[in-house]
């Protein structure tokens, strides 16, 4: 997947987890609970949303990379970089 | 402390929230109670494939964004629905409420089930893979989990807790309600019953198990408590909650009072896991009678438990027999006939959909009703048409579960002195 569509499916699971959010005006430097009402539950169904998805295990050290879009994105390209669309 | 008055000790209904396959506000249930509506569908369930139920169309999300329905749970949308709209309908001012001083009881006949089933589904998709478990099964699954995500929605922070009693736990909220209010615990209950069970396919599972599950080509006459012709039960969801306060609380505010609770009783039969004991339900009868200074013949509307099941039934209409022979006035009608068997909510729902005869002076029917058994000794049951019973005053409402609990609850009309 590219860069693109990492943050395409990122987007879509903010969707599901925050069905309330307009989240078209999304800016992917600002932290993501800046911007949404997202508490450490909603987090942890981002992490559980790519665990069912694509298999990718995070680990909870690395949950801090998970901050922003643009960390999230530049955090989960080398781990999808073999999974499709 | 003003436990030493009187009047402290009056409880009082003064606002309504539910809803039931035939309606999801009281005068909208009343109405279809007088219809004749039947409430009963068919519906898929998990693994089972069809089956009859009665569900619920309350618009979920009038007290609740998606987000919290995504996050809770049905029973908990069920329950937040019906205290939100008993809270409205009550008239309180809820912005000025101590809310510290309000306590939420909630009957379930269980709990969790639903949930637990749908996340073994979901990892069952994942080859069982445990690390897909949701990290919400254990909020979503706690026992107290519908009234909690009432105290969630209404920022509730005195006490809230569900209360396990099987079938007959629609009476037993509204019993521990009133506990809480006479013990001076609160100042106004959140109280009745919730039931989210058709999402479950282990109950209609079990119930086929235990050949008590009802089928019928019609759905709406698959529910025929005391017909010769019932073959079982038909689950259903819902809820209803009261707003119960003390009486003299709710007349200084000018409430509305729907009526008072003058009797409750519970207890057990200490004899089966699941086939009733007449004899304890006509013990719990009577001492819910006594309580209320109440005698049989007292009593205008009896609404029965009857779940349309060979044991359930027979053993029901003995013992009504037994406490209501000397009185042919009395009208026995019964709910489920409607909307099937609402487990938690069913005892606070056939309740409700009484209270309105207060006003309207009508018994409700019992549907489907076409040939009574034989061996069901009532000759007071209202069948398949409302009767017009000119004054009620006195509702008895019984209420009975697996494990041989019994409850039974005895509202009365309001009368100002």
């Amino acid at each position: 997947m590219t860069a693109d569509q990492i943050r395409q499916v990122v987007l879509g699971i903010l969707a599901r987890i925050a069905p309330d959010e307009d989240l078209s005006g999304l800016k992917d430097e600002v932290p993501f609970r800046e911007q949404m009402e997202l508490d450490s539950m909603d987090f942890l169904d981002i992490v559980m949303e790519l665990r069912k998805m694509y298999r990718v295990q995070i680990p909870e050290e690395d949950y801090g990379n998970l901050v922003t879009m643009a960390s999230t994105v530049t955090y989960l390209t080398p781990l999808l970089k073999d999974c499709s669309a | 402390m003003h436990s030493a008055d009187k009047d402290y000790q009056r409880i009082v209904i003064t606002g309504v929230g539910l809803t039931s396959p035939i309606g999801d506000s009281l005068p909208e249930y009343r109405a279809a109670l007088l219809a004749g509506k039947s409430g009963v569908s068919n519906f898929e369930t998990r693994y089972i494939g069809k089956v009859l139920a009665g569900i619920c169309h309350f618009d979920s999300l009038k007290h609740q964004k998606r987000k919290d329905i995504r996050r809770g749970t049905r029973s908990g949308s069920i329950a937040v629905y019906c205290a939100n709209e008993a809270v409205i309908d009550s008239g309180i001012d809820w912005l000025a409420r101590n809310k510290s001083r309000v306590g939420v009881y909630l009957g379930i006949t269980e709990h969790g089930n639903v949930e637990t089933e749908n996340e073994i589904y979901e990892i069952s998709k994942f080859g069982h893979d445990t690390s897909v478990w949701s990290h919400h099964h254990n909020p979503r699954t706690v026992a107290n989990n519908p009234a909690g995500e009432v105290t969630l929605s209404l920022n509730v922070t005195g006490p809230h807790l569900t209360i396990g009693a099987a079938c007959a736990a629609g009476n037993a909220g509204f019993i521990q309600g009133l506990q809480m209010l006479r013990l001076g615990e609160v100042d106004l209950a959140l109280a009745g019953g919730v039931s989210e069970s058709i999402h479950t396919f282990g109950i209609f599972a079990s119930f086929k198990s235990q050949n008590a599950l009802a089928t019928h080509d019609d759905p709406q006459k698959a529910c025929r408590p005391f017909d010769v012709d019932r073959n079982g039960i038909v689950v259903a969801e819902g809820g209803a909650v009261c707003t119960l306060e003390r009486l003299p609380d709710a007349l200084a505010r000018g409430a509305k009072i729907y009526g008072e609770i003058v009797g409750y009783a519970m207890n057990s039969d200490a004899t089966d896991f699941v086939l009733p004991d007449r004899n304890r339900q006509v013990e719990c009868m009577h001492l819910a009678l006594q309580r209320a200074g109440l005698k049989p013949c007292d009593i205008d509307i009896v609404s029965s438990h009857a779940t349309a099941t060979e044991q359930g039934d027979i053993e029901e209409s003995l013992a009504l027999h037994e406490v209501f022979k000397d009185c042919p006035n009395v009208a026995i009608n019964n709910t489920k006939s409607f909307i099937g068997h609402a487990m938690g909510a069913a005892g606070a729902l056939e309740l409700l959909g009484n209270i309105p005869a207060f006003d309207d002076g009508l018994a409700h029917a019992t549907i489907n009703l076409d040939k009574l058994d034989s061996r069901v000794p009532l000759t007071q049951i209202v069948a398949n048409q409302p009767k017009q019973m000119g004054a009620v005053s006195c509702i008895l409402n019984n209420s009975f579960g697996m494990l041989g609990i019994n409850s039974v609850l005895i509202v009365k009309k309001y009368q100002p002195t």
